[in-house]
């Protein structure tokens, strides 16, 4: 029981670093970013090389697996997204274009890194034994890691100036235009951040999970359950998304073999979201 | 008129695809087995393509690909059932569960029907792979008998392609029927649909049902030719391709997804050199798309009329 606890607060703590950066893309840019899985390997990667095959010390490697996909994403916002929202007449072709970076991303990812798992050495060793359940140290240091960056980014969006125009921007995209909001600015940096906590939530899994450069479409569909559970475009529906499949994720592992936990998550997704299809804290349709 | 040369081209298209292909390629089993993959691949796209007509975005056709399939090769390696008796079984199957999973989610829109269907070709995945005994898991259903009567590469072609030419006439007869327009007026706004008294649930539930029944059709044939299928036969990425096609030929009519899904098959095979980089070309063929040709192929006459008209015009003196 402990242990279920443990395991589903680690599992909760770094999702949440998902759904927020994929909700941040989305509140500000009304755009699904397919890719989020995608960049969240390309962050386990580069933690992977700076730390595990270099040797360089685990921060760095944290840095570079932020700043890397953070790149990508304003990148992708300045040359394509941009251009493609300017001119759409179909809300599909934004969805289709975020297809298209994905399998790109995919398949280059597959050409620079190849197919086999790798893992990285554990930064601490040892193990914290509480109230009968086991707490590697490890873990411990990505609960941590994940609360203070979660804890960073709220920060960052309530209070500083840029992240004050990110949620007019997300409130109201021409009357933060008519405010002097530099929206063209604010939405690259949006993307961007969203991209770059991608990529941290893959730069500290990676030291439990290890990498492979096939999990982007697995990481991209557990943050879209984890956005469809809370409600697409709310903070706090991303924290309690990852919250809840954390937990199932654990209660699931730990009672059942191998993939049948996520076949049951699917089927108890499809009955809630019969109940509520804007998930528990979306607005209908906003 | 309009009307008149689309019954031109469905005739052309079909003389060369029964008449023409099977004179020319008899004896080569290569080429004949490409086409058969693309006019497979075509009809599941024409289901898609159903879905988008209603404004939907359904990464799901795997899904009913892969339960299509399973039917086929359930139903042929243990209880000895026809071919063509499990064929139709796993078109109704493919829409039965298609009708039972639709109702609700079809209540979702835009992003949240995509990830929803995106979700669901994973589901199939996994239930295929957790089948147990029923499914075989992972090692999947192999040595499935060949159908009776297609046991020549050219019967099988002949089969696809009129599958496929029944697709188009059917997708066709969808589109300029009634329940066309119906299906127009629910992309364009379900509210203002409902208000006239259209009943939406019905109709959406009905494109879904058609285009599921569709994909089944494709992975029966595709599982029955190729004599085998495992839970990952189909992928999310196939599912994606589905409508790939669809958006590389065109939305706006029902050749768009033939289009899309010939040209992209036949080129991979003609550039053998690029095979390798087979997806991640169709990662760039769809970024491109999107960019210069937002409504496809099929767009590019008018989009190149516009661009001559343009640079035609008389500049006004200042």
């Amino acid at each position: 029981m402990a242990q279920i606890l443990i395991d589903g607060s680690v599992l909760s703590a770094s999702y949440a670093l998902i759904a927020l950066g994929i909700t941040l893309i989305f509140s500000i840019m009304r755009l699904l970013n397919f890719a989020h899985g995608e960049l969240f390997m390309i962050g386990a990667f580069m933690v992977y090389y700076v730390y595990g095959a270099w040797h360089l010390p685990f921060v760095l490697g944290l840095l570079i697996a932020a700043l890397v996909p953070a790149l990508i994403g304003a990148c992708f916002e300045k040359f394509l997204f941009r251009r493609v929202m300017r001119v759409a007449t179909r809300e599909e072709n934004s969805m289709l274009l975020a297809v298209g970076t994905a399998i790109l991303l995919d398949n280059v990812a597959l050409f620079l890194f190849g197919e086999e798992q790798h893992g990285v050495p554990e930064t601490i060793s040892g193990v914290l034994q509480i109230a009968g359940g086991f707490l590697p140290y490890q873990r411990l240091v990505v609960v941590v890691m994940s609360l203070a960056l979660i804890a960073l980014l709220l920060g960052f969006v309530q209070f500083s100036r840029p992240g004050r125009a990110m949620r007019a921007l997300a409130q109201d995209r021409d009357a933060a235009l008519l405010m002097g909001v530099d929206v063209d600015r604010t939405s690259m940096l949006g993307f961007a951040i969203g991209a770059g906590l991608a990529g941290l939530a893959g730069g500290l899994l990676v030291t439990i999970q290890g990498v492979n450069a096939g999990i982007g479409v697995d990481i991209s569909i557990k943050a879209f359950i984890m956005i469809m559970i809370g409600g697409a475009g709310v903070v706090s529906g991303a924290l309690l998304g990852a919250l809840v499949l954390g937990f199932a994720e654990s209660i699931g592992y730990s009672a059942l073999p191998g993939s049948e936990t996520y076949l049951l998550i699917f089927v108890a997704l499809v009955l809630f979201l019969i109940i509520r299809p804007q998930g528990i804290m979306g607005h209908p349709w906003g | 008129m309009r009307r008149f040369s689309a019954l031109i081209g469905f005739a052309l298209f079909a003389a060369v695809m029964l008449i023409a292909v099977p004179l020319a390629l008899a004896g080569q089993g290569y080429w004949l087995t490409v086409l058969t993959t693309a006019a497979l691949l075509a009809f599941g796209s024409l289901g898609v393509w159903l879905t988008f007509s209603i404004g939907r975005i359904n990464i799901a056709q795997g899904a009913f690909a892969l339960i299509g399939g399973y039917v086929v090769a359930i139903l042929g390696t243990r209880y000895h059932v026809s071919f063509w008796l499990s064929l139709p079984l796993a078109v109704l199957i493919a829409a039965a569960v298609a009708r039972l999973v639709g109702w609700p989610i079809l209540r979702l829109r835009g992003v949240y029907f995509a990830m929803i269907t995106l979700s669901l070709t994973e589901v199939a995945s996994l239930a295929f792979l957790n089948g147990g005994s029923f499914t075989a898991g992972a090692s999947g259903i192999t040595s499935i008998p060949r159908p009776a009567l297609l046991s020549s590469s050219l019967s099988i072609y002949l089969a696809s392609a009129l599958l496929l030419l029944i697709g188009i006439a059917l997708a066709w007869r969808f589109a300029a029927s009634p329940t066309g327009a119906v299906f127009r007026s629910l992309r364009q706004g379900e509210e203002l649909a409902a208000s006239l008294g259209i009943d939406v649930a019905r109709y959406r539930l009905l494109a879904f049902v058609v285009s599921s029944g569709m994909g089944g059709a494709a992975g029966a044939m595709f599982a029955a030719f190729q004599q085998n299928i495992f839970p990952t036969s189909y992928t999310v990425n196939d599912s994606v391709n589905f409508m790939l096609y669809c958006f590389l030929g065109g939305l706006q009519s029902v050749a768009g997804p033939v289009v899309g899904a010939f040209l992209l098959v036949i080129a991979f095979q003609l550039l053998s050199v690029i095979q390798r980089f087979q997806a991640l070309l169709y990662g760039i063929f769809m970024i491109a798309a999107m960019l210069f040709l937002p409504n496809g192929l099929m767009s590019l006459p008018q989009v190149l009329a516009a661009r001559r008209h343009e640079r035609d015009a008389v500049v006004p003196p200042r």
